[in-house]
């Protein structure tokens, strides 16, 4: 009998050698209790939480939590079944009702994971025959709905807005073309030059989905994403967002003003084949996304954050994913995964949590140890963690 | 419209870059096993050939792919249609 797990063997090999180093696993980290967006016990020791996507610290907020509870003891625990079934309640109504309104757009369609959004989302729309356009740096779940689907795949340079255009005009004009971008790339935090993207993507006839999954309720004036802040939303025919980050719960979303948008609800498998997202989880989103709409100090001190951390790393003397504070992730270029490991390990000695990120998911390779600020963190909590930083950067000799 | 040896040898000269280890090349030198190239090498690399020879090859051709001689031949049928 061949052993199908075999094929793991060089990566079960390599977390060995990685271990046989004394660092701790960092990819099994338990969290023992969660004291605020900010804050949680770690291996019994108080942790400052810089790894969450956490971005607009509403998983604690009041007003959420008291919707989750009332969600919680009106509806029960579960829906128990598809949207398309009995799993649609007034609440999942209600909350495609906040994202319309969030966004200004006609339609929102609510899906039970991000993931699943892009998944659904992308496999549905570009059918045999068709072209889906991405940019080589693209979410999993993005290739993962591309592979899902029947289209052609094309990849473009990442950011590269003449490798897209180059590659528009070279596919047959009458092909259906699907682009599809992100607002804020999670590895590096950069943002895409969506302004010249959108109106290539225009001009080349092709429908544009841009998912704003790092950007929602942080970046633009209304927190609508990059598209917003570049004034290019109403030239983007598809948004997909997410939850489980700035809302601070768990879900997806696809939201358009396209006039024929609902017929996907029919005909989208990841949507369909799923039961929906419990009523607690609905009520906490829809009460979050309506406070978003009105946070426009949150947002302010959001980007204070992200621009004192990057600047202040600067100055200790990292390597950073980008040459400014692009969005609120921060990302520390490590030389290699040992020492990525190390370094982790380090900040989480001294009270740190951020997320290591290592190759495939990175882009060229590299290893990152990766920071996600909260409108919640304290000014001086940003002070305490450039120290920490300095600490532990010296004792490996990151720095 | 080019012939199958002038793409062969433009091909191969765009490997160059690439081919940190020295790998002599012929046409039936393969990518992943002799040249031994990452995911990331071969985004490289086909952006590289899609804009020398003005195509597309999509990531459904690019899976059925393994040697320079079979991207000699897409090249030539992609120029051709």
């Amino acid at each position: 009998m061949t052993d199908l797990l075999s094929k793991f063997d060089p990566l079960i090999q390599e977390r060995e050698n990685l271990l046989a180093t004394g660092v701790k696993d960092p990819f099994s980290l338990v969290m023992e209790e969660v004291l605020s967006p900010t804050v949680a016990i770690c291996n019994g020791k108080e942790t400052i939480l810089l790894g969450t996507y956490n971005y607009m610290g509403m998983t604690f907020d009041d007003d959420v939590r008291a919707a989750g509870i009332k969600a919680l003891a009106e509806f029960g625990s579960g829906t128990t079944g598809s949207r398309v079934f009995n799993g649609t309640y007034s609440l999942h109504r209600d909350c495609e009702d906040a994202l319309r309104e969030f966004y200004a757009m006609d339609h929102a369609m609510v899906f039970s994971t991000g993931y699943q959004a892009n998944l659904g989302i992308i496999s549905t729309l570009a059918g045999k025959g068709d072209y889906i356009i991405l940019d080589t740096d693209s979410h999993a779940s993005i290739y993962d709905g591309c592979a899902m689907g029947n289209a052609e795949i094309v990849a473009f340079r990442h950011n590269d807005v003449e490798a897209l255009e180059k590659r528009l005009k070279r596919l047959p004009a009458e092909a259906g073309k699907l682009v599809v971008l992100e607002g804020v790339y999670s590895m590096l935090g950069d943002v895409a030059p969506l302004k010249e993207m959108v109106r290539i993507c225009k001009e080349n006839g092709a429908m544009v989905l841009v998912d704003e999954a790092h950007s929602m309720g942080f970046i633009g004036e209304n927190g609508r994403g990059v598209c917003e802040a570049q004034g290019v939303i109403d030239d983007v025919d598809f948004i997909i967002g997410t939850f489980s980050k700035s809302v601070g719960t768990v879900g997806g979303f696809c939201v358009s003003n396209h006039p024929k948008f609902e017929i996907l609800r029919l005909v989208c498998r990841p949507y369909i084949f799923t039961a929906s997202l419990p009523p607690s989880v609905m009520a906490t989103a829809s009460t979050s996304i309506r406070k978003l709409m009105h946070s426009g100090n949150k947002r302010a001190h959001l980007w204070e954050n992200s621009k004192k951390l990057h600047q202040g790393l600067r100055d200790l003397g990292f390597s950073l994913g980008t040459p400014e504070a692009q969005s609120a992730i921060i990302a520390v270029i490590m030389p290699d995964l040992e020492k990525g490991a190390m370094m982790w390990q380090a900040l989480l000695t001294e009270g740190l949590y951020v997320n290591l990120a290592r190759p495939p998911a990175t882009p060229a390779n590299m290893t990152l140890l990766r920071c996600s600020l909260c409108a919640e963190h304290t000014s001086e909590q940003v002070d305490q963690i450039l120290g920490m930083f300095e600490a532990a950067g010296k004792a490996v000799g990151a720095i | 419209m080019a012939n199958r040896e002038d793409i062969m040898a433009k091909i191969c000269e765009l490997i160059g870059p690439f081919n940190n280890k020295g790998v002599d090349l012929t046409a039936s030198t393969t990518f992943q096993g002799d040249l031994e190239w990452d995911s990331l090498t071969v985004m490289d690399f086909v952006a590289a050939v899609e804009d020398e020879f003005d195509i597309i090859i999509t990531m459904n051709m690019q899976a059925e792919i393994e040697t320079v001689g079979q991207l000699a031949d897409a090249v030539a049928k992609l120029m051709d249609s």
